[in-house]
């Protein structure tokens, strides 16, 4: 039987992008394939897998990371478009060992019960805070919709929120 | 879900966006928010072989009032809602924006975007059906202007050249005793519509339309005008018997198909629920109210 061989093609060099940007304050760059969305810029490239990869198709909101102070769905972002911005993850929110207002309001408040769409949940409600001190139950309910949770029924999560503006409010940030 | 590769050039402005696009011979595509592009790109129904991305074009963000007013291409959303002259002057477009996708999207999504990608489930064409919008076109050669009724051609197929890039919308500045207003039936926040309809109507010195638009969302091939409606309003007092028929005629308008948001003949039914209280809401605004 005669041997046939396969050929193996190597599949072409891919252009690579420098992708620079300041990452919870720390200057952070990668080269990339312009393909690559942000979130697995984050993840992958980062480390930073904070930030989750829910519905991957713009509905859940689990991938939510604040891009030059709005939050946005990073897996509808690509990593270039990203180049020189200034991006918030979950990750930044501890500072000194101190939670955030909005993680201790989720831990108070029982704000979740899996918790894989939390820190989405979370960076939202932190570009909230930051627009809006004193956001009224609506407001809090209208800034989450693109932010899926199939756990709680939302009522602790508005709750923690509200914990959180009380505490920010308070100075106790 | 991974996007095929593709070529990527941000445009440092448009004078380059349209150099990129013109050496690019119709493979490329232009990204603004990229909230409709990105994700047929992950579904591989989009596999461009270039992406000129528009993104850090700063000068095409803008919300004007003049003789007009004047919409850079790139606004994002969440700056056209929150804009001041839009909220006090143009409530039928704080209606639309504010029912986009959902507000993370918005923080991206462009309303040259919304319009150029020519979805006829999208918000802003019927809108800009109803406000009688032009779009400026800006390709190698200059620039023209495209009236509303001559850019959707079919789904995602407009009358913008390969070549061109849309850069402006114009919409006749508000004037005293008009309004307008758009509902939206959706099945949960950041869905497409079941169906949706705008209505703008002015009012003359008596209190009867002078002039009328009405356009749909979701229900045909393009975002629809009800031209009909339009002419059975005008010239009548905008009472209940007035938009009950103008209801009946915008629902006969109407091309919807069957599909998982609802069978045709309710859609259709959908349209004239839904056109009755955009009137009547944009006659309210007409008369002063908000």
């Amino acid at each position: 039987m005669a041997v046939t061989e396969t050929a193996v093609t190597t599949p072409p060099a891919r252009k690579l992008h420098r992708v620079k940007a300041v990452v919870n304050g720390e200057p952070r760059e990668a080269s990339v394939e312009a393909r690559l969305l942000l979130v697995h810029y984050l993840r992958e490239d980062l480390g930073l897998t904070g930030t989750h990869i829910g519905c991957d198709t713009t509905n859940c909101g689990a991938c939510t990371v604040i891009l030059d102070g709005r939050p946005v769905k990073s897996c509808t972002v690509f990593a270039v478009q990203a180049n020189g911005s200034e991006i918030r993850t979950v990750e930044g929110l501890e500072q000194g060992g101190k939670l955030h207002p909005v993680q201790e309001g989720f831990h108070q408040e029982h704000g979740l019960q899996c918790g894989f769409c939390t820190p989405g949940m979370m960076m939202t409600a932190v570009a909230l805070l930051e627009r809006n001190a004193k956001p009224t139950e609506g407001e809090i309910r209208l800034a989450i919709s693109g932010n899926l949770c199939r756990c709680t029924g939302y009522v602790n999560i508005v709750k923690s929120v509200e914990y959180a503006a009380a505490q920010l409010r308070e100075g106790k940030a | 879900m991974i996007p095929a590769s593709f070529e990527y050039e941000a445009a440092r402005d448009l004078t380059h966006a349209i150099q990129l696009l013109s050496a690019s011979g119709g493979e490329a595509k232009l990204l603004a928010g990229g909230q409709s592009l990105i994700p047929l790109m992950k579904l591989r129904l989009a596999q461009p072989a270039r992406v000129i991305d528009l993104g850090r074009i700063k000068e095409l963000a803008y919300v004007r009032e003049d003789g007009e007013l004047r919409i850079g291409a790139l606004t994002r959303e969440v700056d056209l809602e929150t804009s001041a002259v839009i909220r006090q002057r143009y409530a039928i477009l704080v209606d639309t924006t504010a029912v986009i996708a959902d507000p993370l999207v918005r923080n991206l999504a462009t309303v040259g975007g919304n319009l150029a990608h020519a979805d006829p489930a999208n918000d802003h064409p019927a809108t800009m059906l109803a406000l009688r919008a032009s779009v400026v076109a800006r390709g190698p050669k200059g620039e023209r202007v495209i009236a509303i009724d001559d850019l959707f051609l079919d789904t995602f197929t407009t009358s913008l050249k390969d070549d061109e890039i849309l850069t402006e919308i114009r919409i006749p500045r508000a004037q005293p005793h008009s309004g307008g207003a758009y509902v939206k039936l959706e099945r949960k926040v950041g869905d497409f519509a079941i169906a949706a309809v705008a209505a703008f109507v002015a009012l003359d010195e008596k209190g009867n339309v002078s002039t009328a638009g009405i356009g749909l969302t979701n229900v045909g091939s393009t975002a629809i005008r009800a031209g009909k409606t339009e002419e059975a309003l005008r010239g009548r007092a905008p009472d209940e018997k007035a938009i009950a028929q103008a209801a009946s005629a915008a629902a006969a308008a109407a091309q919807p198909t069957s599909d998982s948001r609802g069978p045709a003949e309710y859609k259709r039914d959908v349209v004239r629920v839904l056109t009755a209280r955009a009137l009547r809401q944009a006659v309210a605004r007409a008369k002063g109210g908000s």
